[in-house]
C-alpha cells in the first residue's frame, strides 16, 4: 500500500511557489511518468471531467511540450512551453504559459526529484516574474478550482429550470 | 430548502467573469479597499467599482463599516461552497498525483513481472504435474 503522502505547498520568495509531494516509487519511474505522454495523459488531468486528448512533449532541450484539456462539454484549456533542462532522473526545468486563460504570464518551472529508499520526493518550483504575477496566478489557482464548483453549479441550475 | 432560482441566477452571472472571480479570491484572503482591489488589473478603478457591484447584488460581498476606507469583504454565506478556493485547487493536485500514485504503482508491478520473467527463465524450471 502507498502511504497517505501529504502535499505541501510553501512561497519561499515573492516570486516563487513550491509544491512538495512523496511517492512511493523510484525516481526513474517517477521521471517516465511526467514525461512520456501516455503516462501523463493518464494523472494531470484537473478538475474531475476533464481529460487530456493533446499531450505531445519533445523531450531534449530547447524541444517544446504541449496539453490540452477538455471537459464534457468541449471546452479547452491549452498549455505549454520549452525545455530547458533535462537530466535524467533528476531535474527538469520548463517555461510554461497558459494559452488563453488569464494568468501571470510565462513560468519558469524546476522539477526536482530526490531518492530516498527507494521513495521519491517530488518538488516542483514555479517562478513569477514578479511578486504581482505569482499573486495574480495563485488568484488564477483558485479561480480554476473555482472552475469545477462553478461547473456543478451550472447543474444545478440546469436541474432548477427543469 | 432550495435557495432561490433568482439568488442563484446572480450568483451565477457574477461568477460568470474572471476579473470577479479573481476579486473574489483576493477577498479570501482579507478585506480589500477598492483602490487594493484594483492594483493587479490593467483596470480603471470605476470598471473595477461596477464589477464590485455586481458581486454586492449577488450576495458575495459587502462594505465594512470600517472608517472612511470602506473596505469590501468576502460574505461566505451565499457560497460557502466556494469559498475554499485555494482548497480546492489544493484537492485538485491531490487527486492529480494520487493518479499518478496509480500509475506508478502499475509500473512497479509491470516492472516486477518482467524481474520475475526473467528470474524464471534462468532458474530451473520444476516439473510439471499433471492434473486431471
Amino acid at each position: 500500500m502507498t502511504p497517505a503522502a501529504a502535499m505541501k505547498v510553501t512561497t519561499p520568495t515573492d516570486r516563487e511557489v513550491v509544491m512538495t509531494r512523496a511517492f512511493d516509487a523510484p525516481r526513474g519511474m517517477v521521471f517516465d511518468a511526467l514525461t512520456k505522454p501516455e503516462l501523463v495523459k493518464r494523472w494531470l488531468l484537473g478538475p474531475p471531467g476533464w481529460t487530456m486528448p493533446v499531450c505531445e512533449i519533445d523531450l531534449r532541450v530547447g524541444g517544446q511540450y504541449r496539453y490540452v484539456w477538455q471537459n464534457a462539454d468541449g471546452r479547452k484549456m491549452g498549455m505549454g512551453g520549452t525545455f530547458k533542462e533535462i537530466v535524467r532522473p533528476s531535474r527538469i526545468v520548463t517555461t510554461e504559459a497558459y494559452e488563453d486563460y488569464w494568468t501571470g504570464g510565462e513560468t519558469l518551472v524546476t522539477t526536482e526529484l530526490v531518492e530516498t529508499r527507494s521513495k521519491t520526493t517530488l518538488s516542483t518550483t514555479v517562478r513569477y516574474a514578479s511578486r504581482e504575477a505569482r499573486d495574480a496566478a495563485l488568484k488564477m489557482g483558485a479561480t480554476k478550482g473555482l472552475e469545477a464548483s462553478y461547473d456543478r453549479l451550472d447543474e444545478m441550475l440546469k436541474g432548477e429550470t427543469r | 430548502m432550495k435557495p432561490s432560482s433568482y439568488a442563484l441566477d446572480a450568483t451565477f452571472a457574477a461568477l460568470a467573469d474572471p476579473t470577479r472571480r479573481a476579486i473574489l479570491a483576493r477577498l479570501a484572503n482579507g478585506e480589500a479597499t477598492v483602490t487594493e482591489l484594483a492594483a493587479p488589473f490593467d483596470m480603471s478603478q470605476p470598471a473595477i467599482s461596477k464589477h464590485l457591484k455586481v458581486l454586492e447584488r449577488a450576495g458575495l460581498i459587502t462594505r465594512s463599516r470600517q472608517a472612511q476606507r470602506r473596505p469590501r469583504k468576502l460574505e461566505p454565506g451565499p457560497l460557502a461552497e466556494a469559498t475554499d478556493w485555494i482548497e480546492r485547487y489544493r484537492k485538485i493536485w491531490e487527486a492529480n498525483f494520487k493518479r499518478l500514485d496509480a500509475v506508478l504503482q502499475e509500473l512497479k508491478s509491470k516492472q516486477k513481472k518482467t524481474v520475475d520473467a526473467l528470474l524464471d527463465d534462468v532458474k530451473p524450471k520444476p516439473k510439471k504435474r499433471r492434473t486431471k
